[in-house]
This record gives structure tokens, sequence and C-alpha cells, in this order.
């Protein structure tokens, strides 16, 4: 078929600068007009950390590390700011962090493709078969709050346990629902709950997250415990699936009626701040998650165990005080307590390579705490850094222990 | 010299021959390695796996039912095809019968460059922007008018089985078109100055004519852009809703659900191997290569035996 080069070329060539013109001018209007609904403010959502140099003070040894590091989303924000600390004052220690999930993190972490694992979820008994001598070390505190988005509505609701299970397996199905009205205090907001039904947003991916919150519904609900039970990627009755801390919250953020449960230090960077759920305590208060209120948790503590014992059944779950937020945890690192397991990572390799993890480890728990709160989370306590301190001693390369600073 | 040029032709086809032979061997290492990793969840579960629709893997409740993942990736293939073949082949008549010269090989290539979008921007797009247009002036009006019936239940969220079918459909637009553009075009002038000798119209020259001449070929086109939509993965997770379990049966247009490569992206990650969680993933993709598969040989089958293959038409 014989076509005339030059007419095609001045079309293409027209056609071509007209769809440029048009993309360039939509994404002007859109620039310029700014969003004023709800629609497309987004959290951010990287998945890997990039590490910028902020400044460098006194450089250190002159072997360069890379360490690898996956898991919790919950930790993410924490673990990006650490990673991006501790590069600048040792800028030969280069940490990659993969922010794929609690359940993802183990499983690196017992094919030896990680240096260290992130979790929210302790280690279950199948977990600690398959990492044999794993190390459990908590470093920081968090919790799990339950945003919604009414419009018109503020920060506020108040919700109990049992109420939160029935709206998550789809019993309770809208915001005016008598269950969760005669729970209000706010006359405006008792009035005000609108006849819509409610949207539950939910993990997609396995979550140290849903962990929590799942433990958090079955210990405040019967009927939950006996159906779904605590999981790290349960069986949800009802409910949209998003990927990522992040991708909860900005479904949340994005769409009206929605109801989902995202880490604090997500809910309180998030912009326009998300607004939060105010869960029932053991005390019987309405409380809401806070800083304050996280910290209360971590007061009085239970008894932990030691770094390689078992702490499947650990956790900061509607802890006592009137002022205490119920939905609380630790997010733990896990770690080989003999690092030469990790044939194919730089901590299983080298002496070197394992004493840059053990002192990035010590470094986070003790001075990286200091970031915790700027951040939304809750620093350990003094005891808890001791007992961390105790299990990083005992982290070895070869039988050798290793220098922590 | 006679010799060596017998034994470079000789090595020629012997590596002519194994790069062939090499596809077969990966395709038989894929299916092998699918197979034998699926064999656990299959000895237990059973028929389960296959018709049952509960999926938990926590530990003491385990159940892996896959059939809910299954309906929703024929579910949503349906849909791409329906809203997107007719409007491929309109594409494709336009360009290949209706337009003028000069703009059609333009026209063609813009279209071609839908297909050149990765399709995690498809994802992106769709859950930022084309959910709410889907949502404003699709679903609503369809919920409120047509709510009552249960194929069109749910709420107006823009996440949801037709918010992946509508992505999908734009998906294969582009491959659905070209192909059929080429076979259309391919039609030999004569059928067309046969029909309109004896007076047809433009439109029933192009319907009874041309596109029943290049039928197979439109045929293969359609099962080119359906093997497509089963297959992708990202752009469906972003806007389906990623349901789980029997609520993922795609009962309902406006609900939530999951294809079976949706599954596999949300749940590979956690899958370690050894357990059964892994095993029913793996199973999952080996219904999903089993599907592809039976797919391309249903549409040879149909090519060579129900539909006859005209001399010239492109297969």
């Amino acid at each position: 078929m014989k076509f005339d080069r030059n007419a095609v070329s001045t079309t293409t060539a027209g056609l071509a600068v007209a769809l440029v013109v048009v993309i360039v001018a939509a994404g002007a209007y859109i620039a310029l007009s700014g969003s004023t609904t709800a629609k497309v403010t987004t959290t951010t959502n990287t998945v890997t950390s990039t590490n910028t140099v902020t400044s460098v003070s006194t450089p250190t040894q002159l072997q360069s590390s890379s360490l690898d590091g996956a898991g919790s989303s919950f930790v993410y924000p924490l673990m990006a700011a650490w990673i991006t600390q501790y590069f600048s004052v040792h800028t030969n220690v280069q940490i990659n962090y993969q922010s794929v999930g609690s359940g993802a993190g183990i499983s690196d972490l017992e094919a030896h493709t990680v240096d260290y694992a992130a979790s929210d979820a302790p280690l279950q008994t199948a977990d600690q078969a398959k990492a044999p001598h794993a190390l459990t070390i908590p470093d920081a505190i968090g919790s799990v709050t339950v945003a919604y988005n009414l419009p018109h509505i503020g920060t506020g609701l108040n919700l109990t346990g049992a109420v939160l299970a029935q709206i998550f397996a789809g019993n309770i199905t809208k915001w005016n629902d008598p269950a969760i009205v005669n729970l209000q205090t706010n006359a405006t907001l008792k009035a005000t709950l609108p006849n819509q039904q409610i949207i539950v947003v939910h993990r997609s991916d396995s979550s140290g997250t849903s962990f929590t919150f799942t433990g958090f519904l079955t210990q405040d609900s019967a009927a939950w415990a006996k159906e779904i039970g605590q999981a790290k990627a349960p069986a949800w009755p009802t409910g949209y699936g998003s990927n990522g801390n992040s991708g909860v919250a900005g479904f949340v953020q994005g769409t009206h009626y929605t109801m989902g449960y995202v880490e604090l230090a997500y809910a309180l960077t998030s912009t326009p701040k998300l607004t939060l759920v105010a869960v029932q305590n053991p005390a019987g208060m309405y409380v809401l998650p806070t800083q304050a209120t996280s910290t209360a948790a971590a007061t009085a503590l239970p008894t932990l165990p030691a770094g390689n014992a078992n702490w499947a059944s650990i956790n900061l779950l509607n802890q006592p005080g009137a002022n205490t937020y119920p939905i609380v945890t630790f997010t733990y690192i896990f770690v080989y307590q003999e690092l030469n397991v990790n044939t194919a990572q730089t901590s299983g390799k080298s002496a070197a390579g394992a004493t840059a993890l053990v002192q990035f480890l010590w470094w986070v728990v003790t001075t990286g705490q200091q970031q915790s709160t700027t951040l939304g989370y809750v620093p350990l306590p003094q005891n808890v850094v001791t007992l961390d301190e105790q299990t990083i001693q005992s982290i070895t390369y070869n039988g050798q222990s290793l220098p922590t600073t | 010299m006679r010799l060596s040029r017998f034994r470079g032709d000789d090595a020629f086809k012997l590596v002519a021959a194994a790069l062939a032979a090499s596809v077969l061997v990966i395709l038989l290492l894929m299916g092998y390695t699918l197979l034998r990793s699926s064999v656990p969840v299959l000895e237990r579960f059973g028929l389960y796996f296959f018709t049952g629709t509960k999926w938990n893997s926590a530990a003491g409740h385990e159940i892996y039912g896959a059939l809910p993942y299954m309906l929703g990736t024929l579910v949503t293939s349906a849909i791409a095809l329906i809203i997107g073949v007719p409007i491929s082949l309109g594409i494709a008549i336009f360009l290949s019968e209706m337009s003028p010269r000069r703009i059609r090989i333009p026209i063609s290539n813009l279209v071609e460059l839908l297909a050149a979008v990765p399709s995690v921007i498809y994802g992106l797009w769709g859950f930022f922007v084309f959910r709410f247009f889907l949502a404003d002036y699709i679903e609503a009006p369809l919920s409120a008018y047509l709510g009552w019936i249960p194929v069109f239940s749910g709420p107006v969220l823009g996440v949801d089985v037709l918010a992946a079918g509508c992505i999908l459909s734009i998906m294969i637009i582009p491959t659905v078109s070209s192909v059929s553009r080429e076979v259309i075009s391919a039609v030999p002038n004569s059928v067309r100055e046969g029909a309109y000798s004896i007076g047809a119209t433009r439109w029933e020259v192009t319907r009874n004519w041309v596109l029943s001449y290049a039928r197979s070929g439109l045929f293969g086109a359609v099962i080119l852009g359906l093997g497509r939509a089963v297959g992708e993965t990202i752009a469906v997770s972003m806007v389906i809703g990623n349901a789980v379990g029997p609520q993922a049966l795609p009962t309902s247009l406006l609900k939530p659900g999951q294809t079976m490569s949706s599954l596999i992206l949300n749940l590979f990650f956690e899958a370690t191997p050894g357990t059964y969680e892994f095993s029913a993933i793996l199973g999952v993709g080996l219904f999903l290569m089993i599907l592809a598969f039976s797919i391309n040989i249903l549409a040879r089958l149909m090519v060579t035996r129900v539909l006859k293959v005209k001399g010239g038409a492109v297969e």
C-alpha cells in the first residue's frame, strides 16, 4: 500500500504535538487548581528506603558493608529514619530495608535472604522451627489505630472491641447501626451518623499490623476468636484489601464511609490527618490513640522472656490503666544468634559484616530510640533496652562475640 | 570445502533445533515445577481446591479453595472482551476500510501506543483517576436504577470487578485492534469489489463479506486479547478490591473480587516453601497456566475445525 511519506510525518507530528499540549495543559490545570475534595490525596508510598546523606560527622571504619532488612511496614517510617540517621554517622554502612510486610520478612529470615527481619508479630511455633536460634529484639512500640472517613464528622468516634469485631466481620453494616450510635457520648455525633454502608478496609498482604489488630479482636470478641482468630493474613469476611499500611491509609483517606486499621505513625503523618476511633480499654474509658496513651501501655509491661526464648504469647494488648490505649504492640527485629548461617548475606560472610549488623542493632535500641517520638512511635522503656542489649551482646560470628560500638 | 559447508549446515540445523527445543523445555520445566509443588495441597484437599470457596492460612484452620479466583479471572476477562472487542473491531474497521489514508498510520501508531504503557501505570491511573469517573458516571446510575438486580448490587466505589474489567478492556484494545486491522486489510480487494458489484452497501460489504472472510483471523485476535486479560496482574490487583474467601465470588459487578493472578501477587511474598499455603499458591498458578494453554488450544481447534480457513485469510 503506497502512502505519501511527507503527509504521514506531518500528520503524525501534528497529532503528537497536540497530544503533548493536551497532557501538559491537563497537568497544569490539575496542579494549579489543587485538590479540594478527598479524592486524590495520598500518603507517600515508597517501598525501598533511600539513603540521603544529611550530615557527615566523623568517618568511621573504612570497610564498607551493605546490609539487607525486610518486613514490617508498621515500623517502616521509623526504620527509614534510623537508616538515614545511621548512614550519616557511619557512611560505610549501607542498609536497605524493604517494607514488604511482616509475613514476608519472616519468610525472608527463614530463607536467609536478609540480614535481619522486622515484624510486629512475634515468631510463632512453626516459624521458630524454621528459623532456629533466632533472637527476638523489640525495637519500638507502636499502636494500631482505627481510621475512618466520614464527611463532616471529626475524630473521636467511640467504639468497643466487640463492636469493632462485628464491623470487621460484616455483621454491622451501617454507620448508624444502633450498636454504634449507643456508644457515642457526643450528641451531635449521635445524630449525624449517616445511613450509609460501612466500607471495611483491611490489608491484602500478610501483616503484623493485621496480627496485632486481630489479636485485639480475638481478645474482645469470642465470636471473632472462634470464627477467624488471630493471624497475619486472616480470612477477612468482608471489605477491601489494600497493600501496606500506606495503601490502607490512602484508601481510607480517598474514599468516604470507609473504616480501616493503620499504624499510628501513618495516621499522624498523613495529610490531611486521618480521623481516628476512640477505642474502649479494659478500664471502660474510650481512649484516642496518641503517643501518651500508647506509652501508658508500656509502663505496666508483662514479664518479658530472654531474647532467645519464645515470645509467641507476648503482647501489649488491653493493658491496665484509665488512659491506656488498648491496641498497642511491640515491633521486633529478628536476627540469628550465630550469624554465619547467613551465608549469602553480608552479615554471614565476614566478621566485619557481622559487626556492622550488631553495631547497627545496638545503635537502634540505644541512640535510635530518640527518633521514635518524633515519628509517632513510643521509645522502649529502660528495662526493655537493657534486655535488648543483653540479647545483642549474645550475637556471635563463628562463635566469637562481636563489639557493639 | 564441500565437507566443511556440509558441517556448517549441520551445525546450524542443530543450533536452530536446540533453540526451538529450548522453548519446549522451558514450558515443560515450568509445568513440572508447578505440578510438583501443587501436589501437597491437591493431595490434602483434593477436589475442594477447585470447587471450594474458603481460603484460610491460619495455623490450625488451614483450608484452601480456589474457585472464587478462577471465576474472578473468567468474569473479569469476559467483561474485558465484552467491552474491548467491539471497540477494537470498530477501530480496526475504521482504520482499514473507512479512514482517509493520511491518518491511517498515525492513528494506528497511537492505538499501539496504548500497548506500550506499562500495566502498573494502568493500575495507578485506574486507582487514582479512573475509578472516580467509573463510580460517579457509570456505577452510580447503574446502582440507582438497576441495583435491585443481584449482579448490579454493591457499594459504588469504583474498586470492584467492573473496574478491573474496564481496565483490562483498555489494555486489550491495542492487541486486538492491531491484529484485526491487519487481518481485515489482508482480505483481497476482489471480495469487496464483487460485493459492491452486486449492489451491497458499505456496511453490508464490511459485515457480510469482509468480516466473514476474516473470521478466523479475528477470532485469533480476540483470543490474543483474552490471553492478555487472563494473565494481567498488577493493574487488576490495584482496582479489584482484593477480597478473600467466599466473598471473592464474583456474584456482583460492583463488589470487590480477586483473580488468580492478583491472589498470587498478594500472597506470594509471605509464602514459605514447604507450607500448604505455598503449595496452594502454586496450585493456583498451575491452574492459571492450564487455563491460558486451554484458551490457546481451544482457539486453534476452533480455527481449524469449526471455522473453515479460507485461502488468504491470516490465521
